[in-house]
């Protein structure tokens, strides 16, 4: 399957060239209009986005492998971040992990979302979901499966 | 305990992030001021007022802002760091989501001090929803005809920690993996794609404008001698009402945890805070007696501001478990480039599972200290010094702890 920017893609890439003094800053950018549209970074988005900004690909396979928030295998399943640092620790993350495992979603153990005021919380498609108690992830996943 | 609201002042108000109710309360009115100062002069009231970097570092912000050239050939950029990662710290969130227009007001006049036409917001990738909002009163900003002398461009991050660091920052927008770089000896800004650049937090720039509205000494009526003002200091935990709430600096910690945190949870008594994010080392609960939030008064108690956020931990909680956790973090976080670091975090945190699982020994403690020996001052960031000392401050502070683990 191969990748490829529409129109509006190439005018918000045209538009963000003006901004940085460079074209390799756009390495990023592209990097997350890649995963919006496919939910992962497949070679052959690195390929498109190598043309677009002049970067090597392997120049951008690393970075992609550098950055935890990028994904380069497409997720079969919904995917939930859940902060297991020390605030939401303290406050209870290690059960609302436990609480994970019966369900059918794709748990990823992250560190600090700064929800710290607000543990024990869990991040799913960018949005947080904060003081969390296992009724409370019950309700969210039931409305988002 | 006095109210002191300078950057929070319109987080209580309803819709404050709009642009309409932004200005109803006084937004941009520092603005007007502009005119009346020069860059240069600018920058002197800035330096006068001892506006300490918020970000976890203290470094005085105007001598900073002087690095940059006034005349060069080469154009200036102002890159706002808001890759807030360090745990325990949520005070920028609470700027950009509540009064994200105070922010760009500060990003405009630090634009016009540093000569400056275009400013970068390097914001955390996992805050999408904040950055909606700051994007939208930048949109309104750009609308309104107030972006005239500036630009503003946020660059979204991709999760990593170590990208806070303001050289690492800069290569991440630079399009590359974010290593912090080697710092020269001198003092100079910083570059990005070779232009000088200047790097301050969320919150330091959106303390600006009160200090050009109402001049460096209206800021150091604030605070202490050596740290002037106030800071968004914050609390999460065991504690009643966990948050962000603003404070001078130079109160009493534990009368801050009484008064705005309403104490230890569950009526327990209090056993350890790390003070500023969990990079800065653990104080244990007598440390913490006549201890002032203030620079200087946490490094004479061994310890280190940060960025004022508060981890309170309560007197059940198993230390041995807590230092694991940071542990894991920093294993996790490490960029990689140093061998010290990548080796000795991953190191450590094994160690410790080792000694979670009841399978540790005496030597494994004695093995912990050499690994904090081998971290500290032999890299290129600050990252494993800070492993360094959170390890040999847990394992010194509550040894028995640690030694009944290990028996």
């Amino acid at each position: 399957m191969s990748f490829t920017f529409n129109q509006d893609d190439l005018n918000k890439i045209k538009e963000l060239k003006t901004r940085y003094p460079s074209p390799d800053a756009l390495c990023l950018p592209c990097l997350w209009m890649a995963q919006t549209k496919e939910g992962y970074i497949s070679i052959d988005a690195i390929d498109a986005i190598s043309e677009q900004i002049g970067l090597a690909p392997m120049q951008i396979y690393g970075v992609v492998t550098f950055y935890t928030m990028f994904h380069l295998q497409k997720p079969d399943r919904l995917q939930v971040d859940v902060c297991k640092t020390l605030s939401c620790k303290l406050c209870g993350s290690d059960e609302i992990l436990k609480h994970l495992k019966s369900k059918d979603v794709y748990v990823n153990h992250v560190e600090c979302l700064g929800s710290c005021g607000t543990a024990p919380m869990m991040q799913i498609k960018d949005k947080n979901y904060e003081n969390l108690t296992n009724e409370k992830v019950d309700a969210i996943l039931e409305e988002l499966l | 305990m006095k109210e002191c609201k300078i950057v929070s002042r319109k987080f209580a108000i309803e819709g404050s992030h709009t642009l309409e109710v932004a200005k109803h309360h006084n937004a941009y009115r520092s603005l007007e001021k502009r005119g009346e100062f020069t860059p240069t002069q600018m920058i002197k009231i800035i330096k006068d007022a001892n506006l300490r970097g918020k970000g976890g570092g203290g470094a005085s912000a105007g001598e900073k802002w002087e690095l940059m050239p006034q005349d060069g050939d080469k154009p200036s950029f102002l890159a706002v760091n808001c890759d807030e990662s360090e745990p325990g710290t949520f005070k920028d969130r609470q700027i950009i989501t509540y009064d994200p227009h105070l922010l760009i007001e500060g990003i405009i006049l630090t634009c016009y001090a540093i000569k400056s036409k275009h400013a970068y917001i390097y914001i955390r990738g996992e805050y999408k929803e904040y950055q909606d909002i700051l994007q939208n009163a930048i949109d309104e900003a750009y609308e309104d005809g107030l972006l005239e002398s500036c630009d503003i461009t946020i660059h979204r991050g991709a999760g990593a920690y170590i990208c806070g660091e303001k050289s690492a920052l800069l290569e991440s927008m630079e399009g590359k993996r974010g290593h912090p770089r080697l710092k020269p000896k001198q003092k100079e800004p910083e570059w990005f794609f070779g232009n000088p650049t200047l790097v301050n937090n969320v919150e330091t720039i959106a303390t600006v404008p009160f200090i050009i509205q109402n001049g460096s000494d209206a800021y150091r009526e604030y605070g202490t001698h050596c740290s002037p003002g106030t800071l968004l200091f914050g609390m999460s935990g065991h504690v009643n009402k966990p948050g962000v709430y603003e404070s001078e600096f130079g109160v009493s910690m534990l009368e801050y945890i009484e008064h705005f945190g309403g104490g230890v949870k569950n009526g327990k008594k209090l056993k350890a805070v790390i003070p500023g994010g969990v990079s800065c080392g653990v104080l244990t609960a007598r440390e913490c007696k006549d201890l002032t939030l203030d620079y200087e008064a946490m490094r004479t108690a061994g310890s280190s501001l940060g960025t004022g956020g508060m981890i309170i931990m309560d007197e059940d909680t198993d230390m041995v478990a807590v230092l694991k956790n940071i542990l894991e973090f920093y294993h996790e976080e490490s960029c990689g480039q140093c061998t010290p670091c990548r080796e000795g975090t991953g190191w450590s945190d094994k160690i410790l599972q080792k000694i979670v699982n009841k399978r540790g020994t005496k030597k494994d403690l004695e093995k912990l200290f050499e690994l904090a020996d081998v971290m500290n001052g032999k890299t290129i960031c600050v990252f494993a010094p800070s492993v360094s000392s959170v390890l040999i401050s847990f394992i010194t502070k509550f040894r028995d702890e640690f030694e009944r683990a290990v028996s």
